[in-house]
């Protein structure tokens, strides 16, 4: 148990390290959006996932419903649900409902990563030493970024408003070059919610990120259908 | 709307996602179309979240072209994800000092 605990721990340093700059920018953004630094950092240890949070705190800016604010967390974080399937069906026995109902907490898109990527059946000792580590890079990660926010001069945390974006492009843009369903589901998405601004003034944010990400997911499944082995999302 | 409420239904509607799955599913998604969709989504989502947002997260909107130009070159040539967003921010800021 001991030596699953710390393989975990060690597997989620990169992770970490990855997190402090992400949720870096997601500090400063919800400073901007004129959340306090204890706020931004209750909210990213209450959900520990990064679009989510940056749709959530942008509602919260914009003076959303909560039933919008759940439906787009719903829309937004159901990918989370396919990773928890796939990680359900390689726990190992010890694996105890209680464990579950905790471990779950911490399933993001990198831990699902190193989870699956796993050559034995998962333990709750690997998955808390990953996820201990990762969720404590993310905290840090907030806590700077929206501290930062608050100290730097206008012009730089101007400035540093775009990278979380910057890193929603890193993710999408490689992803998209050598897989042509994630192309065209990427670029119908961005396509389909910038009419949905512009032509229809009413919709208020959240919504029309649902419905793009709804419209463009679907065409792009049914053009596009995956070979079915991976859930490399 | 209040903070607390929200932290609640934000917080609330994400672990119940990930949760139900791991805790009580066990048979495997046999369509192959909601296999595709849910593959999908995490692209669609970002791509949604990103434009038009994008252009007005760095200040002005010429300054935030700028830092969404970059982004997108350095994603094109694989670079990690650090380096795209830093010189996202750096072009962002630099390009504020001339427009």
């Amino acid at each position: 148990m001991k030596q699953h605990f710390t393989r975990g721990l060690l597997h989620g340093i990169p992770i970490a390290l990855g997190y402090l700059s992400v949720s870096f920018g997601f500090g400063i953004l919800a400073v901007r959006a004129g959340l306090a630094v204890w706020q931004a950092t209750l909210i990213s240890a209450a959900c520990v996932t990064s679009a989510g949070q940056v749709a959530g705190v942008g509602l919260l800016a914009a003076g959303g419903g909560l039933a919008e604010l759940a439906l787009v967390q719903l829309t937004i974080n159901l990918r989370y649900a396919l990773m928890s399937l796939s990680l359900s069906q390689k726990t190992a026995e010890s694996f105890s409902l209680p464990k579950r109902l905790l471990a779950s907490f911490g399933i993001t898109d990198e831990i699902f990563a190193v989870c699956a990527a796993e050559p034995v059946p998962l333990t709750f000792s690997y998955m808390a030493g990953v996820i201990l580590v990762s969720v404590a890079g993310w905290l840090a990660g907030t806590a700077l970024g929206a501290a930062a926010g608050e100290i730097l001069p206008e012009r730089i945390s101007a400035a540093l408003g775009i990278v979380l974006y910057g890193m929603f492009i890193a993710i999408v843009i490689p992803a998209a070059r050598r897989r042509r369903g994630v192309l065209f589901a990427a670029l119908s998405a961005a396509a389909i919610h910038l009419l949905l601004r512009f032509l229809v003034s009413s919709l208020s944010g959240g919504f029309s990120v649902i419905l793009a990400t709804l419209a463009a997911s679907s065409a792009s499944a049914l053009l596009f259908p995956t070979e079915g082995k991976k859930e490399d999302a | 709307m209040n903070f607390y409420l929200a932290l609640f239904v934000m917080a609330g509607v994400t672990y119940l996602i990930r949760m139900l799955p791991f805790a009580f599913f066990r048979k495997k998604i046999e369509s192959r179309f909601i296999r595709s969709f849910l593959d999908y989504v995490p692209y669609a989502v970002l791509a949604a979240m990103t434009v038009p947002a994008v252009f007005s997260s760095a200040g002005g909107t010429i300054p935030s072209a700028f830092g969404a130009a970059a982004a997108l070159v350095l994603a094109w040539f694989d670079l990690p994800l650090i380096v795209v967003a830093t010189a996202a921010a750096l072009a962002a800021y630099l390009a504020g000092f001339f427009f």
